[in-house]
């Protein structure tokens, strides 16, 4: 199917010559990839079993040739997608035919840091750890953590809402960014909230956070910045049984404890990461838990014992601290590398992101379980357990025919079966291309309608990331045919 | 309860059939807040006949309730289990709802340490000015699945859509809790609350007061035991008994401390928290350790908004509580045209016949 769509898309006409004369007006020869060889690289981002070359790859280098690329665009109606650095999983930033590629990549300059009002302005591409980094001599960070924090820029990570291991007690990146400024398809400047809280009008902070590029284009942010804890320490808990470690998270948060982190991997995750990292994790557990405290050393030293002793009533058959900040730094690297380790063991694979809530866990462990063998798929499991949200990582292998549409029915199986649990298709990853047609399982005709209208407010010719999160009505209507929908 | 659903999605088409303006209320304990209802706006439309906590599991640290529920039902029921509503929401003069307390938005003491009303939306159900009814969010931690209209809709004043139920996060009831008072002056205080609020700190909430001899600073300290006793100990100052310190926070968050009894204009700004001391006229008390001020003064709309403006990184005045005269004039910082035509354009998408609180927030829409 999807090479009859890429058909389909080839047979369009591309960017004309007199939009790419047009675009050379604006920008430096060496801002404008024409060339296959150079665009290449922007053909698919982290969802890699979906590609789209480019007609065209625009890095401008100032706001206003930015700005001046995008009223182009909107006059000669060119889908622009926006392109931060392409580590998204869900197809946010695949590229439309006849389009253009967007790229924030020059945009690294962080313009200002304010050790006393606590934030950060920062352009669209400079990189997540980049802000941490900057912050650090004034002892704070930039909070949300995602496992690509490395690579991946804060204009992507707010297109997409971005998560990490950290969110249940710092937020994702909704709950931390406070200001932005966005152009318009148009062209056109909006500026919202800043270093005052609660700006005035409709929180167009929470629409544009997580809107996946399609209603407006991030010049540049202001982020909160987080005091640094004094201390951290992180508990390891082995279970035998998946249900006892789904018992032990209900029990933790039940306890009245949030931990700074609560991770769950079973025992296909940390083979493949010991093998990777040589974290120390218990390969003979079925089930492992990190649970992190932070704070002051009382207070760490307070919450670790609580936790300690919760882990153990709940039937750990082991639990370790962390003897010291290396070790610490070790348990975690295991976690943040699950993704590569499972990379280096299959060809392929598609990592779910489907939130439940806490209660289920354990079921759905038990079903994916089940999902595997019906579908004779590996799948390895890490989870951030503190909140519902699933990374299932299905292993296939695309070169076998057949491979990757079972591996695409045995993810289609675990985001339906979240919607019924009470969750949700995506919980920090997005919709992207990937998971448009789950859409159709969570939400009614009525509702999508008003996506579309809310789209429709923003970039009223449909020209900006096209094709994503909401699906038409006729791909509803044949996903309705087909399968269980709302 | 769901014939209240059906009834309401009927009254909303009638409007709409009728060329009617409909005016949402809850407990009506922020009536004052807002512009005032058009004349036009004939009709209310109540929501506390859709009352009741539909689902609360402590270990999901999620509460799911009716819009028309007493924001107190809901309190007692989270105390019970030892956890709390962190954004604190003002209960007023009481009988405050949990679909007002969304549609205002506002957020009481805890708000800089813990976030706004918006922060914990998780999910919400409305019927759109169509009279349709839709489901946004859920009722877990992570949802990123198409637009978050939950959150958009908390502090759009009922202008988007009839909330009818609500999901929230709730957390923990903190360990331990005690107020401390301090002697500073307006310029120190704020000095001191940015560079607390840059350390590891379990400071819950702060205020500061003109108190004759210079100003007083107070502060809620909550968390574990241990940090509590440790920041007791770093910041000194006076520490308030247990019950006196509870009303405090109580009164400052329903604005029943005498700052608040004085004039009828009250101006609400919410500005970079290292803002220094403002050059304007009347009297102050500051909260969310120098991010919102408070000024009782009978200053007129253009002064406070250019005195915003001028302070810039995006500091906002809000008429806050003023005669009907004054709040119908405008009561939000205005928005500039881009940003003003956005508003419109959503506000058209949700409620095409303008039959939702219209003029509520701005004049325009």
């Amino acid at each position: 199917m999807m090479d009859a769509e890429r058909k389909a898309d080839s047979r369009q006409a591309g960017v004309s010559a007199a939009a790419i004369a047009a675009l050379s007006a604006i920008l430096p020869r060496r801002c404008l990839l024409a060339a296959a060889e150079e665009r290449r690289p922007y053909e698919c981002d982290g969802l890699t079993a979906f590609r789209q070359l480019p007609d065209l790859v625009l890095l401008p280098e100032t706001e206003a040739q930015l700005i001046a690329v995008l009223k182009l665009c909107h006059q000669l109606k060119l889908p622009v997608v926006a392109r931060g650095a392409g580590t998204g999983l869900s197809g946010g930033a695949t590229p439309v035919a006849a389009g253009v590629v967007l790229s924030l990549a020059k945009f690294m300059t962080i313009l200002e840091i304010d050790p006393l009002a606590r934030t950060a302005r920062v352009q669209p591409g400079v990189r997540n750890l980049a802000i941490s980094e900057a912050a650090a001599p004034y002892g704070l960070y930039y909070a949300p953590d995602p496992s690509s924090q490395i690579a991946c820029t804060i204009g992507g990570n707010i297109a997409e809402n971005a998560g990490g291991v950290h969110c249940l007690k710092y937020g994702l990146t909704v709950h931390n960014v406070i200001g932005l400024r966005v152009a318009t398809m148009a062209g056109e400047v909006l500026e919202i909230g800043g270093a005052a809280l609660d700006a005035p009008g409709y929180d167009l902070l929470a629409l544009l956070i997580g809107s996946e590029g399609m209603l407006g284009v991030v010049l540049e942010a202001t982020v909160k910045l987080t005091p640094k804890p004094l201390l951290a320490r992180v508990l390891m808990a082995s279970f035998a049984e998946v249900a006892q470690a789904g018992r032990a998270v209900a029990a933790i948060i039940g306890a009245g404890i949030i931990p700074a982190g609560l991770e769950m991997m079973d025992r296909a995750a940390t083979a493949a990461v010991e093998a990777f990292v040589h974290a120390g994790y218990d390969l003979e557990a079925e089930t492992i838990l990190l649970a992190e405290s932070d704070g002051t050393p009382e207070e760490v030293g307070d919450e670790i014992e609580a936790m300690r002793k919760v882990l153990e009533d709940s039937g750990a058959s082991e639990v370790r601290v962390s003897r010291d900040e290396a070790e610490r730094l070790k348990f975690w690297a295991g976690r943040k590398a699950a993704f590569p380790a499972v990379g280096r063991i299959t060809p392929d694979y598609i990592c779910m992101d489907g939130t439940i809530p806490r209660k289920h866990i354990a079921a759905m462990l038990t079903r994916i379980q089940e999902f595997s063998r019906e579908f004779g798929l590996r799948c390895a499991n890490v989870f951030h357990a503190g909140d519902g949200n699933l990374h299932p990582l299905i292993m296939f292998d695309a070169s076998q025919p057949g491979e990757l549409e079972r591996a695409t029915a045995f993810g289609t199986r675990i985001l339906e079966l979240s919607v019924e649990m009470g969750g949700t298709i995506t919980g920090e990853h997005g919709v992207g291309i990937e998971k448009v047609q789950q859409m159709c399982a969570q939400f009614s005709a009525t509702e999508l309608e008003l996506f579309r209208g809310i789209k429709s407010a923003f970039d009223p010719f449909a020209l900006l990331n096209p094709g994503k999160v909401v699906p038409t009505p006729r791909r509803c209507s044949e996903y309705r045919l087909t399968g269980s929908a709302k | 309860m769901s014939d209240c659903l059906g009834e309401w999605c009927e009254r909303i088409r009638e409007a709409v059939a009728r060329g009617h303006q409909l005016a949402i209320v809850g407990g009506a304990s922020k009536d004052f807040y807002g512009r005032p209802w058009s004349e036009a706006c004939s009709a209310r439309l109540s929501t506390l006949a859709h009352s009741g906590i539909v689902d609360y599991e402590p270990s999901e640290l999620s509460l799911t309730a009716r819009a028309g529920t007493p924001l107190a039902e809901i309190e007692a029921a989270l105390a019970s289990q030892g956890q709390m509503l962190a954004f604190e929401p003002p209960h007023f003069a009481g009988g405050a709802t949990l679909g007002g307390a969304i549609a205002a938005g506002l957020s009481g003491p805890r708000r800089a340490a813990a976030g706004a009303a918006r922060d914990f939306v998780l999910g919400a159900k409305i019927i759109d000015g169509r009279g349709q009814p839709l489901a946004f969010g859920g009722r877990v931690m992570k949802n990123v699945a198409g637009y978050d209209v939950s959150r958009l809709l908390a502090g759009s004043l009922g202008t988007l859509g009839l909330i009818t139920e609500v999901s929230l996060k709730v957390l923990p009831l903190p360990a331990a809790s005690l107020s401390l008072r301090l002697a500073a002056s307006q310029g120190r205080a704020l000095e001191l609350m940015n560079d607390w609020a840059g350390r590891a700190l379990p400071i819950t909430a702060s205020a500061w007061e003109d108190a004759g001899e210079g100003g007083a600073l107070t502060l809620r300290l909550a968390g574990s035991r241990a940090a509590v006793r440790a920041a007791q100990r770093e910041l000194g100052g006076e520490t308030l008994e247990l019950e006196q310190a509870g009303a405090y926070w109580r009164h400052l968050r329903d604005q029943r401390a005498p700052f608040f009894d004085a004039a009828p204009t009250l101006w609400r700004l919410s500005l970079d928290s290292t803002t220094p001391p403002l050059d304007l006229p009347g009297t102050t008390l500051i909260e969310w350790g120098g991010a919102l001020r408070w000024l009782r003064a009978d200053a007129d709309h253009k002064t406070m908004h250019a005195a915003m403006m001028a302070i810039g990184k995006g500091a906002h005045a809000t008429l806050f509580c003023a005669s009907l005269e004054a709040r119908a004039a405008g009561v939000f910082q205005p928005l500039g045209s881009p940003l003003l035509a956005l508003h419109r354009e959503l506000k058209r998408r949700f409620d095409p016949a303008g039959v939702l609180n219209p003029g509520r927030m701005y004049a325009e829409f």
